[in-house]
């Protein structure tokens, strides 16, 4: 008996601490972000006051409402673009699938497998030649179509009952019009799983805006952030309050989509 | 009985027609998507090869058959390059999955308190990106940083430690920044699947007297084995293709003791003269071997 509690105890212990070590780095960003360099080399825990200083001067030395809005720009089209193909796809490969369909697939997968440094110089050529280097369309049209998305599309189809299919021909609906209105609002909840996860990845992507943005104008929040270590003598509460302002989309988006994002990634692996 | 043949022949032909036509259009559904995946996946690895045959400098390229390749075999950059990231992979990943898993198996417990909360704080990470958190890392263990002002307050230590300063605690916190990122990613796989177990499987086993150890290897690892290959494949492609982390954190440094293999093919192709070709045959070395990995895990996998 006593074995066992000392096991609860134990389990709870380690849970306490993983948790701690989990949150703390984030914790430590929010009250740097609200101190002078000073005291966050310091060693300070304790929220400060120059909250307010920090963003004046975060503001006057960087593009931030710019990058802020590239970001955002860059991360919605990509997230509503890729939802729309990729689900078309998913859709496709599933409900009207043959032999080819599903030999396509499968070569589609080995995409998977092909590391981002791999292509990123054939990419960059390319859309150098394309014109496309410093747009949201090079921004976004490596990551439009993905496998995974696709797969996890073709997955969620899987529960689309034929009958609504059958019902709604019946009725007259083209099949594009099933895709459009049966099909996108009865899946509402594999959408909202996919948006998150696209939508933050977009948000996120730092390697490929770091070759193709290369206008001071066309630069994204990770860019931004990177750029603010290059200097020789750092501003931690600035730089840890790009960091934080940068982080908070997605960690709001994150809190209150946990499910749908747990859903997402975990989603085509079942 | 002729009239109604031909009306079933014209109902069996519609029939047929209406479905070979859906398999018409269905292309129409799938070609955007599978189009832009040839075009920005496909096509460029067979560019990235064709590249890689080529020598030269900036736009200036010619043929010049496996040179490149040549090169590689002698670079001392790129042996370190990837000398650490197989640091990184076997330091990290076995660490990361094993946490992963106990984590997984802790949390399931329905009747534990506060799980919500537990899970949600370890999942957290997951929501800053690479960048971001790179970026905290390196503040936080900075020369005159939190963690060294921390350590010496409490006199732990005499002066400080240069945690970006050595090679070998440069690549330490690496693995724990990379640790930090990705347990509780991982961790939610393996409570999805540890949901799809039937209890009453742990319950005939407990009434058979099996251990908590014996629970979790006899049940749960074997139970879990799609996932866990799917985890490791996962972990092994992205910690080889690692570049946000050791761009923000260490910069590849000191002395290239951080530097990862997509650094390395970034610098050739951006930073240094642009030698597009030479950058090209790194990086196709580094598909080949991505490629055999993931084989390789599956092919274990596939036989255990």
């Amino acid at each position: 008996m006593n074995k066992q509690k000392l096991f609860r105890a134990s389990k709870y212990g380690f849970l306490i601490f993983i948790s701690f070590c989990s949150l703390f780095p984030l914790f430590w960003m929010f009250v740097a972000a609200t101190n002078t360099s000073v005291d966050v080399l310091g060693g300070t825990l304790i929220p400060g006051f120059n909250l307010i200083e920090n963003f004046k001067v975060l503001t006057a030395n960087t593009n931030f409402y710019q990058a802020m809005w590239n970001s955002f720009k860059y991360a919605a089209v990509t997230t509503l673009a890729s939802l729309l193909v990729s689900s078309l796809a998913g859709y496709g490969f599933e409900i009207y699938h043959d032999r080819g369909k599903d030999m396509l697939m499968k070569v589609l997968l080995l995409s998977l497998m092909v590391p981002f440094a791999v292509i990123m110089v054939p990419l960059y050529m390319l859309f150098g030649n394309l014109g496309l280097l410093n747009t949201t369309a090079g921004f976004a049209l490596p990551t439009v179509s993905t496998a995974f998305l696709i797969f996890l599309f073709r997955q969620s189809s899987r529960n689309f009952p034929h009958e609504v299919i059958e019902a709604s021909r019946l009725d007259g609906l083209t099949e594009i019009g099933i895709f459009f209105r049966m099909f996108i609002p009865i899946m509402r909840s594999t959408y909202a799983a996919a948006a998150v996860i696209t939508f933050m990845n977009a948000w996120n992507n730092y390697l490929w805006p770091l070759i193709i943005m290369q206008k001071e104008s066309a630069k994204t929040m990770p860019l931004l952030i990177s750029n603010l270590t290059a200097g020789y003598t750092i501003d931690y509460g600035v730089l840890m309050l790009a960091v934080g302002i940068s982080i908070l989309p997605t960690l709001i988006l994150f809190l209150a989509l946990q499910k749908n994002f747990a859903e997402g990634v975990t989603g085509s692996a079942k | 009985m002729i009239n109604s043949t031909i009306e079933k022949f014209k109902a069996y032909k519609r029939g047929f027609s209406i479905n070979k036509k859906h398999k018409m259009i269905g292309w129409f559904f799938v070609i955007p998507g599978a189009l832009l995946i040839f075009s920005f996946y496909f096509y460029p690895i067979v560019r990235a090869f064709l590249l890689s045959l080529q020598g030269g400098v900036g736009n200036n390229l010619r043929f010049a058959g496996a040179a490149n390749y040549k090169r590689l075999l002698v670079d001392p950059l790129f042996k370190k390059s990837l000398f650490n990231v197989f640091v990184y992979l076997i330091l990290q990943v076995p660490i990361m999955l094993t946490l992963a898993l106990i984590l997984a198996g802790i949390l399931n417990d329905k009747t534990l308190r506060f799980r919500s909360f537990f899970r949600t704080a370890i999942f957290v990470p997951c929501a800053t990106s690479l960048v971001s958190y790179a970026i905290i890392f390196r503040s936080m263990f900075a020369l005159d940083g939190f963690v060294n002002t921390i350590l010496m307050n409490m006199n732990l230590l005499g002066e400080p430690i240069n945690w970006l300063g050595g090679p070998w605690t440069a690549r330490i916190l690496i693995v724990i920044g990379l640790t930090w990122r990705w347990t509780g990613y991982n961790m939610i796989f393996y409570l999805a699947g540890l949901q799809n177990i039937d209890p009453s499987i742990y319950e005939a086993a407990k009434i058979d007297g099996a251990s908590a150890f014996d629970r979790l290897t006899k049940i749960t690892i074997p139970m879990l084995k799609p996932i866990i290959l799917l985890t490791t494949i996962m972990s092994t492609n992205g910690t080889l293709q690692i570049f946000d982390e050791t761009k923000n954190l260490t910069n590849g440094g000191p002395a290239n003791a951080t530097l990862s293999v997509s650094q390395y093919i970034y610098r050739l192709s951006f930073e240094y003269v642009p030698r597009f070709g030479y950058a090209a045959a790194v990086a196709f070395i580094v598909f080949i071997i991505v490629a055999i990995l993931s084989f390789m895990q599956l092919k274990v996998g596939d036989e255990r």
